[in-house]
């Protein structure tokens, strides 16, 4: 941002420093920066809950696996069945979870650091439904393949984002409006979907229902692929426009005044993020909640005022392999959707996030 | 409650001409309206025959159709709609929110748990479901508005909407548990939650019309009352508006109105969303013109509906809530173009 300011002399400006924070410096200060000691922590206690989730949902299930096997079961070594099920099986399936779940987490940040609203996420500015309608469209019109799916998924939910983002659009797009105009052309997409829904026989629309609830039943490496890859290629363009998500968030007319072009961030990012979104949909379904609510926990976890775009992503991984350990297990045998899960956890703690910040008279 | 109207501004001449006439002109479009519904079908029946069918009954096809199907169909449209487009006024005026709408507020998804927790564990079907679709309708809008009601500032419009939301998403979450372990509730639900008329009897209609009967005369008493709520409520309480009291009778008529709406037809999208709007464009802010206009003009969009839908594919029909959907959305996201939203 700022190559044409000289550095502050340390002296100087220690005490203008935001509170929380460390500065730490090279030698000779050619690379320095502020950390906040509370964000690291809670960032490496995420990854930490997070692979310790991962270790637990391979070990359990219906047929257990003792924790000293995993090990040699990972390199092939030990009982058949240990390795099948730990690499075939167990391994794929957390490592798709943690994913979709960090895809999803940066995804709702963006997109609710781009609305300025606790409740942007791809689920309410249409997206998700968009690829909802997609995928119920290729299931049961088109009978097509899981990988047709996911492209009717994908295709869907880009399209109805980008039309989302037209029809929101007056001498610029409002965080609002935007809001609101999703709600719109959900409505019209929801009744598309209980159209088709009705009209199909029922186990082919039980199969769009589980597929519209989102799943990582049965997934295997090439999720994990697609998943990773995407995040790979997707997440770091977010990184980079992260500083100037935060500036707009200050309001486009101070953003633009500390030099922020905000028409192409705005472009940028939301393309950026819908594509992520896209990813972790084509793979386990739209899942719910996880957006929505893994930007605003970590937000509270690490106390910072604005969006923490690496913060969401441990969250959001950590929420959903964890939300997968409960969907497996809870009814077991029976294997929920992990889309039921979110929605209860996402929906409840989103009740109390209102409860709590409207008694402070905040709006 | 008793407070004598202080209409907002003082209605210009054509307006006071406009709207005796309008209003007749509306009755009358909902009778031709009703005459179609009638009438129009897989199979045509002329209106002699229905006119017959009431009068002279001889027990045959066409009389029996009538009789049945057709007129019962009707009547409840007619009802549902007129329910639903005075609820959404009622929401607006009482939220001093344009967007407001009982399906925004949660009332559809609370109908929609209680339906499959009857259908799960009681197995229940048809018109025993409209009890628990009224109940859970009830339950669900009065937590949503204390949930957005909280708080120094009585409930804002976005409040109302996102506490709405958070509830749908939980109840949401319920409903998929159970779909996805049975899958005959999936296949009740499926249908229910499309929000259709068809094969809708009198007995239905009996049981929910005291209901909506006691809505809209509780909703047209509170007309008056609402004109005062909509000046702010600190003028509104210097006039000797009881506040708390308008709110809660007016709560109480939404969840009266919507409640037997949703559980005669399910949810149905957007009607209560838009009625409105049309409507104050032709009498203007006064409530005690609004509402009946909320009504007719309710009543008059879900008849239509209704009938398109029985005739826009052959051989069979598309349900009233995809239909109304479709006329609903693109409504509702030009008003969200035209409007400053400054205070969302």
């Amino acid at each position: 941002m700022n190559k044409t300011l000289a550095p502050p002399r340390p002296d100087e400006h220690t005490h203008t420093r935001p509170r929380g924070t460390v500065a730490w410096r090279s030698k000779g200060e050619r690379l320095s920066f502020l950390l906040r000691p509370r964000t690291l922590i809670v960032c490496l206690v995420l990854a930490l809950v997070s692979v310790v989730a991962l270790v637990v949902s391979v070990t359990v299930g219906d047929y257990e696996i003792p924790l000293s096997a995993v090990p040699g079961a990972l390199m092939g070594y030990g009982e058949r069945l240990d390795v099948f099920f730990v690499q075939g099986v167990r391994l794929p399936r957390a490592l798709t979870a943690i994913g979709v779940g960090a895809a999803l987490g940066v995804a709702g940040a963006v997109f609710q650091s781009l609305s300025r609203n606790a409740l942007g996420s791809p689920d309410i500015i249409g997206f998700t439904s968009g690829a909802a309608t997609g995928a119920v469209f290729a299931i049961l019109v088109l009978g097509a393949s899981r990988l047709v799916v996911s492209l009717g998924a994908v295709a869907g939910g880009l399209i109805t984002a980008a039309v989302v983002y037209l029809l929101a659009m007056k001498n610029g797009v409002q965080g609002y409006r935007l809001v609101l105009v999703g709600i719109g052309v959900s409505a019209m997409l929801a009744s598309v979907r209980d159209y088709l829904l009705t009209r199909a026989e029922l186990t082919d629309a039980l199969g769009a229902q589980i597929w519209m609830i989102g799943s990582l039943n049965g997934r295997g490496w090439g999720e994990v692929a697609a998943v990773w890859i995407g995040f790979a290629l997707l997440a770091p363009v977010l990184f980079a426009v992260g500083q100037r998500l935060r500036f707009m968030e200050l309001g486009e007319d101070a953003a633009q005044g500390l030099g922020v072009n905000t028409r192409s961030t705005q472009v940028i990012a939301l393309a950026a993020a819908s594509a992520l979104t896209g990813a972790a949909i084509a793979v386990a379904g739209p899942i719910g909640f996880v957006a929505l609510a893994a930007p605003q926990l970590a937000r509270r976890l690490t106390r910072t005022g604005g969006t923490t775009l690496i913060g969401a992503a441990l969250m959001g991984a950590t929420l959903l392999v964890l939300a997968d350990l409960v969907a497996m297990r809870a009814l077991a045998p029976t294997q929920l959707p992990v889309g039921v899960v979110t929605a209860v956890i996402g929906g409840s703690y989103l009740i109390w996030l209102l409860y709590t910040e409207w008694r402070g008279g905040r709006a | 409650m008793a407070l004598r109207a202080p209409t907002p501004t003082r209605p210009t001449l054509t307006r006071r001409v406009i709207r005796p006439i309008g209003l007749i002109v509306a009755l009358a479009a909902l009778a031709v309206c009703m005459l179609l519904s009638v009438t129009v079908g897989a199979k045509p029946i002329p209106a002699a025959d229905v006119w017959a069918a009431l009068t002279a009954y001889n027990g045959g096809y066409d009389h029996d159709v009538i009789r049945t199907l057709r007129l019962p169909r009707t009547i409840i449209g007619v009802f549902v709609g007129a329910a639903l487009g005075m609820a959404g006024a009622l929401m607006q005026a009482l939220t001093r929110n344009p967007l407001a709408e009982p399906g925004i507020l949660g009332i559809n998804s609370g109908a929609a748990a209680a339906v499959v927790i009857a259908v799960f564990l009681f197995g229940l079907s048809g018109a025993g479901l409209v009890w628990p679709a009224f109940v859970g309708a009830a339950v669900a809008a009065i937590a949503v508005y204390a949930l957005g009601s909280r708080g120094r500032a009585s409930a804002t419009p976005v409040r109302l909407a996102l506490a709405g939301t958070a509830l749908a998403a939980v109840l949401q979450g319920l409903i998929y548990g159970v779909i996805v372990l049975n899958d005959f509730v999936f296949d009740r639900i499926r249908f229910w939650q499309v929000g259709s008329l068809t094969g809708r009897d009198l007995d239905l209609f009996w049981q929910v019309a005291p209901f909506l009967v006691a809505g809209i005369v509780l909703t047209l008493a509170l007309g008056p009352s609402l004109n005062a709520i909509a000046l702010g409520d600190d003028l509104a309480a210097t006039l000797g508006a009881r506040i708390p009291l308008i709110r809660a009778g007016t709560a109480v008529a939404v969840i009266l109105l919507c409640g037997a709406a949703t559980a005669a037809a399910g949810p149905i999208w957007f009607v209560g969303l838009i009625i409105p709007h049309a409507a104050r464009v032709i009498t203007g802010p006064d409530q005690r013109w609004m509402l009946p206009y909320s009504a007719v003009l309710g009543a008059i969009l879900l008849t239509a509906s209704d009938t398109v839908g029985r005739v826009i594919l052959p051989g069979s029909e598309l349900e009233v809530g995809i239909i109304t959907a479709f006329v609903g959305a693109p409504l509702f996201i030009a008003l969200v173009r035209s409007r400053k939203m400054a205070q969302l």
